[in-house]
């Protein structure tokens, strides 16, 4: 459960931002955590609600966008999502086909209410 | 309403601090191993097997990590070698802050091999760069052999998969054929080896691994020199 830690990493981030702009409510962040990351979206969800309560930036919602884990195939150079239970590249069935992505923990945007 | 692209990454301070790490090993000729596996996986007694099959003398040292107690530092203080142990006081995980602090008064160059074991946790520790070479996961035979498809970052990110208490296998349902399987779905050429600290088996394989690794890394340090 190290959600929470993150969570407070990502709200002192935004705090940092928020204070580069004085007068402006930050209203949304938006995070991308992928599916090899090792973070639990809904757990990550709850921290982040439950440490914004108590501050000056509350309400503050929280977007996740998850990311599959990717994989390339080395063959005819197709990327795509790939599940568990099939790595094989859905466009010449080659395998086996590398993995590229997929352990994404980003702050990617922030949405800002300018005075 | 103004949308403010940011695109960093949120352990990016994590990162930084790991990187500098990195970087220190590698200035100072270490080999740096990160060591993973759920609580009770024998983390430690790899590292006992470990590190009695070292001649006095060897350049090697070990930071234990655990949330409470002292216990794996003094039993693994007893071959001679430096160990410290790094209580996280609730933490799940190690950070890279907490290996740069505890190797602050520590002379790297007096090191040639570092054993890093994390705390056990077969999730948390997979998200935290610890400025390692590589990372080393170990999976005990009552464990299962589903848990890499379980906890699927940890296999994804770890360069080498110990299966160890390999002496239970009679008594567990556990397939190792089964587990290798699914490691290498998770982890395609993952390498993997087998032991059992209990009665030795697979440990030589183990230190030929880590000699062969060290040499490597030895090569690749001189290379970029």
């Amino acid at each position: 459960m190290h959600e929470l830690s993150l969570a407070q990493t990502l709200l002192e981030t935004v705090e940092a931002e928020a204070r580069r702009r004085p007068g402006a409510h930050v209203v949304t962040v938006g995070v991308r955590v992928g599916e090899l990351s090792g973070v639990d979206p809904e757990a990550l969800s709850f921290s982040f609600e439950a440490l914004v309560a108590d501050t000056a930036l509350a309400p503050l919602a929280l977007a996740i966008e998850r990311c599959p884990r990717r994989h390339r195939c080395p063959r005819c150079d197709f990327t795509f999502a790939a599940t568990d239970s099939d790595f094989a590249c859905p466009r010449c069935g080659s395998t086996p086909t590398r993995c590229v992505g997929g352990d994404e923990l980003e702050l990617t945007f922030l949405e800002v209410e300018e005075p | 309403m103004t949308r403010i692209v940011v695109e960093q990454k949120v352990l990016k301070e994590n990162d930084r601090i790991a990187a500098a790490l990195r970087a220190r090993f590698r200035d100072a000729g270490v080999f740096c191993l990160n060591l993973i596996s759920s609580p009770g996986a024998g983390k430690t007694t790899l590292l006992e097997r470990t590190l009695e099959g070292f001649p006095a003398g060897e350049r090697v040292a070990v930071l234990t990590g655990d949330i409470q107690t002292e216990n794996d530092a003094r039993r693994l203080a007893c071959f001679g070698f430096p160990v410290r142990q790094i209580t996280t006081g609730g933490t799940c995980h190690l950070e890279a802050r907490m290996v740069e602090r505890a190797l602050a008064d520590w002379r790297l160059e007096d090191l040639e091999l570092l054993f890093i074991e994390n705390v056990g946790n077969l999730v948390c520790p997979s998200s935290y760069d610890l400025g390692e070479a590589l990372k080393v996961v170990l999976l005990s035979v009552p464990e299962g052999d589903d848990k890499p498809l379980k906890y699927p970052a940890i296999f994804h990110k770890a360069e080498l998969l110990v299966l160890n208490k390999l002496d239970l296998l009679p008594y567990t349902p556990f397939d190792l054929e089964r587990a290798r399987a699914h490691a290498r779905r998770i982890h395609p050429g993952m390498e993997i080896l087998e032991v059992s600290c209990t009665t030795g088996a697979g440990l030589n394989t183990w230190r030929q691994w880590l000699k062969e690794r060290r040499e490597a890394a030895r090569r690749e340090a001189a290379l970029t020199r």
